[in-house]
């Protein structure tokens, strides 16, 4: 067999993996750490430090985050929770009816349309709405409009998943005389997870945006966005900043954190592994 | 549609079929063909001609609109419901998300086979196809040769009697295919199976067939059937005696003719003959 691959042959001693690592990410390090200087020395001076507080030192963003972590980690924390039970919520459901959407093509033709233009309708103007059923104090109001955010792409990206499977796929399995069900398991299924990965990433985005957006329109005294709020209106803008920071830290570890579940499931993915061999 | 299904010797039957499709195309009309156990039938012609829908009639995978179809003496459905054939498509379609073994066991576990009888068919299969040492690799990490031989060790792996396969190499470049035909044949010479074999080919026709059904397009029939008679078994020097360039001729003079008749069609439905 000539043609054989090398797939694990020529990889590289742990040391040498750790340095190529780092001189991968330098050049990001690099902008990370000229990015902060430039708001440091330059924006924030030009801008006038009341409006747009340093990074560091005296009245700077990290000063008030350290002063303030407890109550902002908390107010984090909070507003955490409701985008994680929101997104929880609103991608179990989407799952659920593209299942259904994709088993029983005659209901998805009917409502896909909907779903589609559904999802381009800016759903985050109808927090305030959300806020008056439920009660802005209840969590629960942010969670639903968290939901019905998650819930478009990850429904549209997963339907395109179970339903992007390659005809021949399944004329194998018609083939073995497989029936639907086992068709969904073995192939529809699989074949949709990269897709509902896609989905789910958007999701966690959209998950914190609606849940401090949600806030501003009034919220428990506990929550980021309500905190954010009331140092700007009461001019403690480094306060406001620390808090963006906690809320940026959150939600980047939770899109990380999908990263890693994705990476988990769908080790056997060719983008997961390294080069491929050919 | 209604005679009964006979126990003949035939692995597959088919008398009068007709396949016309929802737009009013009409892929195949009145083909009747006996397929005898061993036998290697390859099904060649113009793009169009219905050789690969002819091939999925056989599977069940696509119902004729007229005729009969019996396989293993049996109707096609209840033939593919007993999983009489195996079947190969022109790309491998493996599951990326299966390693090698687990594409090769598939059809295995569908049929409930256990575990340990599972892993000792799959290693039998893996050097049938000589593909030891890739048992756990993921398809995407294969040639497209070594994928295609995964697929064909999967639709042998539970024995069926009668192998489908749709341009397998199509996809393969020159050399590669050359090598898969030679282990083809050794692979049917061992598992003593049925062949029927899509192919654009003329060549690979030849080289690979006991028979060769040459087709015509439009609508879809059978013009004409050369029997292959190059000694067996056949290794790469068969390619190069001069039995096998007439027989080459006679294929592609088939299809040529396939062809003209086309036009004389044509020139009778217009009234001119």
């Amino acid at each position: 067999m000539t043609t054989a691959p090398t797939p694990a042959a020529a990889r590289s001693p742990p040391a040498g993996r750790v340095l190529r690592r780092l001189r991968d990410w330098l050049p990001a390090l690099v902008v990370f750490a000229l990015g902060l200087a430039a708001w440091q020395y330059v924006f924030s001076p030009l801008a006038g430090k009341f409006l747009l507080p340093k990074p560091f030192g005296h009245r700077s963003v990290t000063q008030a985050f350290w002063e303030q972590r407890h109550v902002l980690w908390s107010a984090g924390w909070f507003t955490f929770q409701e985008a994680l039970g929101g997104f929880a919520a609103g991608s179990g459901l989407a799952i659920l009816v593209a299942i259904v959407l994709a088993r029983w093509k005659r209901v998805g033709g009917a409502l896909m349309p909907y779903a589609i233009a559904a999802n381009a309708v800016p759903i985050i103007a109808f927090a305030p709405i959300t806020n008056a059923w439920f009660g802005a104090l209840n969590p629960r109001s942010k969670m639903v409009i968290v939901g019905v955010l998650c819930f478009f792409p990850v429904l549209v990206n997963t339907l395109r998943g179970l339903t992007s499977v390659p005809p021949a796929a399944i004329e194998l399995m018609r083939s073995y005389a497989a029936s639907e069900v086992a068709i969904f398991r073995r192939v529809r299924i699989p074949n949709a997870l990269p897709h509902i990965f896609v989905g789910l990433r958007v999701a966690s985005v959209l998950a914190m945006i609606g849940a401090i957006v949600g806030e501003y329109f009034g919220g428990s005294i506990q929550a980021l966005g309500v905190q954010i709020e009331n140092s700007v209106s009461l001019f403690m803008f480094p306060v406001a900043w620390a808090a963006i920071m906690v809320a940026s830290i959150l939600g980047i570890a939770f899109y990380t954190a999908i990263g890693v579940v994705e990476r988990l499931a769908i080790s056997w993915h060719p983008s997961a592994r390294g080069a491929r061999a050919e | 549609m209604n005679a009964a299904p006979v126990a003949g010797a035939a692995v597959v039957s088919l008398r009068g079929v007709t396949k016309v499709f929802k737009g009013g195309t009409t892929a195949l009309q009145g083909i009747d063909l006996e397929i005898q156990p061993g036998e290697f039938v390859s099904l060649i012609g113009p793009s169009g001609c219905g050789k690969s829908t002819l091939l999925r009639v056989v599977g069940d995978l696509i119902q004729p609109s007229e005729g009969d179809v019996i396989v293993n003496g049996k109707r096609a459905h209840q033939a593919r419901l007993d999983r009489d054939y195996g079947i190969v498509f022109q790309d491998a379609v493996l599951y990326d998300w299966r390693t090698v073994a687990k594409n090769i066991a598939l059809p295995l576990e569908m049929m409930g086979w256990d575990r340990s009888r599972r892993r000792g068919r799959v290693q039998e299969l893996l050097e049938l196809v000589e593909l030891q040492g890739f048992a756990g690799h993921h398809p995407w990490q294969l040639s497209g040769g070594m994928q295609q031989r995964v697929s064909i060790a999967r639709a042998l792996s539970f024995s069926p009697a009668l192998l489908l396969m749709d341009e397998p190499f199509g996809a393969l470049d020159e050399m590669t295919r050359e090598r898969l035909n030679n282990e083809l044949l050794r692979i049917w010479a061992e598992t003593g199976s049925t062949i029927v074999f899509v192919t654009h080919s003329i060549a690979e026709a030849v080289f690979l067939s006991t028979r060769v059904v040459v087709m015509s397009a439009r609508p879809g029939r059978i013009s004409s059937i050369v029997g292959i008679d190059l000694p067996q078994p056949r290794l790469t020097e068969a390619r190069e005696e001069p039995r096998f360039f007439e027989l080459v001729t006679e294929v592609r003079e088939a299809l040529q003719r396939g062809g003209a008749d086309r036009v004389t069609d044509a020139l009778i439905a217009g009234g001119e003959l």
